[in-house]
């Protein structure tokens, strides 16, 4: 025998579920009264610095069909790189800026959408630059444990082309995957969840 | 957002411990039919975490209102209250170290004590309670300690098999300090035998991992002639120490 390590382990993830709605977006589930919005709505205010940007998109499943009872948080540095978390230990965040979105694909069109910023590039690890990014994270009815991916900037090629974790992908045709085009303000990043087009996820 | 007061303890840096696939559910899974189309067939590219996933949003109290766990009456008409069995639900969030999370946010839902959903979507016989709208949420204190009270929801079926039904269950969602520790998972009670044959149960391989997911009745919590208490601790992923990481040339 040896010593025990004393470790818990992590609580078992469970599909959101249909009515993700419910508990994460009340106000947009039509059930009014309870919170005063919905977290997550906003992200930006008039003093935000950066470079306002669209970022709209679908999650589609097998059959190239868009989930509408999706919901989608995002997660990225502001428009300096800096994170608004404590664990941030950099510099002080934008105030104004909270990096963090959360929006249920709609009903109708299967669509998300939110308003932000362009963030500033982030440190890896070992002190190179990465590439301007923005986390997400997906969760729905059918997907059993949340996914975790990055959408790229598709006007940034030089720093997609030095950035250290695209170029980890052994294989190069899915880094377009990742890579949202731009049109104007919006950048459109449509989500594979199969098929020849799935979307790089990550286990982070 | 990020507020300063939710810990005195010093912030965490490290990156998170790797998640044990196994003991999670797999993507497909097609005895959950809606696995199979919505699941990812490549494999995951694993990325040690970099300050994108080592960092995440954190909630402070302001956010909250008085009855936000509060699910018997925070949808309710005044003076009236919503239907069912009266439970108060409580346990601590702890990390995979066995520390006491501060500060995470805990949102949760559920159908009411007929298994109704108060959601457009939803087709279920089963009536609506006018005085239960199914969401609450709430932020742990200093040790990781969390409560909130509401009634019992029903079980309910749904569309899988022909005659599939979901155990009674509360849905959870939380937020620890990092992006990467982000989970939504389920709480069951014990004793119910539904939780067996349900088809999103047995997503889980192990055992051991939906018994960690089934909330015990503890009777010592309970509030006399008012409402029994169910046990329900949640565990978030540990951080790697930074004491000694290595640090490249020149950082
Ligand atoms: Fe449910």
């Amino acid at each position: 025998m040896v010593q025990p390590l004393n470790q818990l382990k992590e609580s078992a993830s469970q599909t959101a579920g249909p009515y993700v709605h419910i508990g994460l977006t009340p106000n947009f589930a039509e059930i009014g009264g309870v919170y005063p919005q919905d977290l997550g709505t906003s992200m930006v205010n008039d003093k935000t610095k950066g470079e306002r940007i669209t970022v709209v998109g679908r999650v589609l499943d097998g059959t190239g069909t868009p989930l509408k009872d999706a919901l989608i948080e995002i997660w990225q540095a502001d428009a300096d790189g800096l994170y608004n978390s404590p664990s941030e230990m950099r510099g002080s965040a934008d105030a104004n800026f909270t990096g963090w979105g959360r929006c249920p694909t709609d009903m109708d069109t299967g669509e998300f959408r939110f308003e932000t910023i362009k963030p500033g590039r982030v440190p890896f690890k070992d002190g190179r630059k990465q590439a301007p990014h923005i986390t997400f994270w997906v969760v729905a009815r059918g997907i059993n444990i949340g996914l975790h991916t990055r959408m790229y900037f598709g006007d940034e090629e030089k720093a997609n082309g030095e950035d250290p974790v695209l170029a980890r992908v052994e294989h190069r045709v899915r880094v377009s995957t990742l890579i949202a085009p731009r049109e104007g303000s919006t950048y459109r990043f449509d989500i594979h969840l199969q098929g020849e087009k799935e979307t790089i996820f990550f286990d982070i | 957002m990020s507020d300063s007061q939710i810990s005195n303890r010093k912030p965490e840096t490290g990156a998170f411990f790797q998640r044990d696939r196994e003991w999670h559910p797999q993507a497909y899974t097609p005895w959950y039919k809606t696995s199979v189309l919505r699941s990812p067939q490549k494999a995951l590219l694993s990325l040690d975490n970099t300050l994108s996933e080592i960092t995440g949003p954190v909630f402070g109290h302001n956010i909250l209102g008085e009855l936000d766990n509060d699910l018997i009456t925070n949808f309710a008409k005044p003076g009236e209250m919503a239907i069912g069995p009266r439970i108060i639900v409580y346990g601590r969030v702890l990390d995979e170290r066995g520390k006491g999370v501060p500060g995470a946010l805990l949102e949760f839902w559920q159908a009411n004590a007929g298994g109704r959903y108060r959601h457009r979507k939803e087709g279920y016989v089963a009536p609506l309670d006018p005085n239960f709208g199914g969401c609450g949420r709430t932020i742990t204190d200093e040790e990781g300690n969390y409560s909130f009270r509401t009634i019992q929801p029903g079980p309910y079926p749904w569309p899988n098999g022909v005659n599939d039904w979901r155990p009674a269950h509360i849905h959870f969602s939380l937020f620890g300090h990092g992006f990467a520790q982000r989970l939504i998972t389920q709480m069951y009670f014990e004793g119910d035998s539904l939780i067996w044959k349900c088809p999103i149960v047995k997503t889980i391989n192990d055992r051991a991992a939906i018994e960690g997911l089934t909330a015990a009745l503890d009777m010592n919590a309970t509030i006399p002639m008012d409402s029994r208490a169910y046990k329900f601790d949640m565990v978030l992923r540990g951080r790697r120490s930074t004491l000694f990481e290595n640090r490249m040339e020149g950082n």
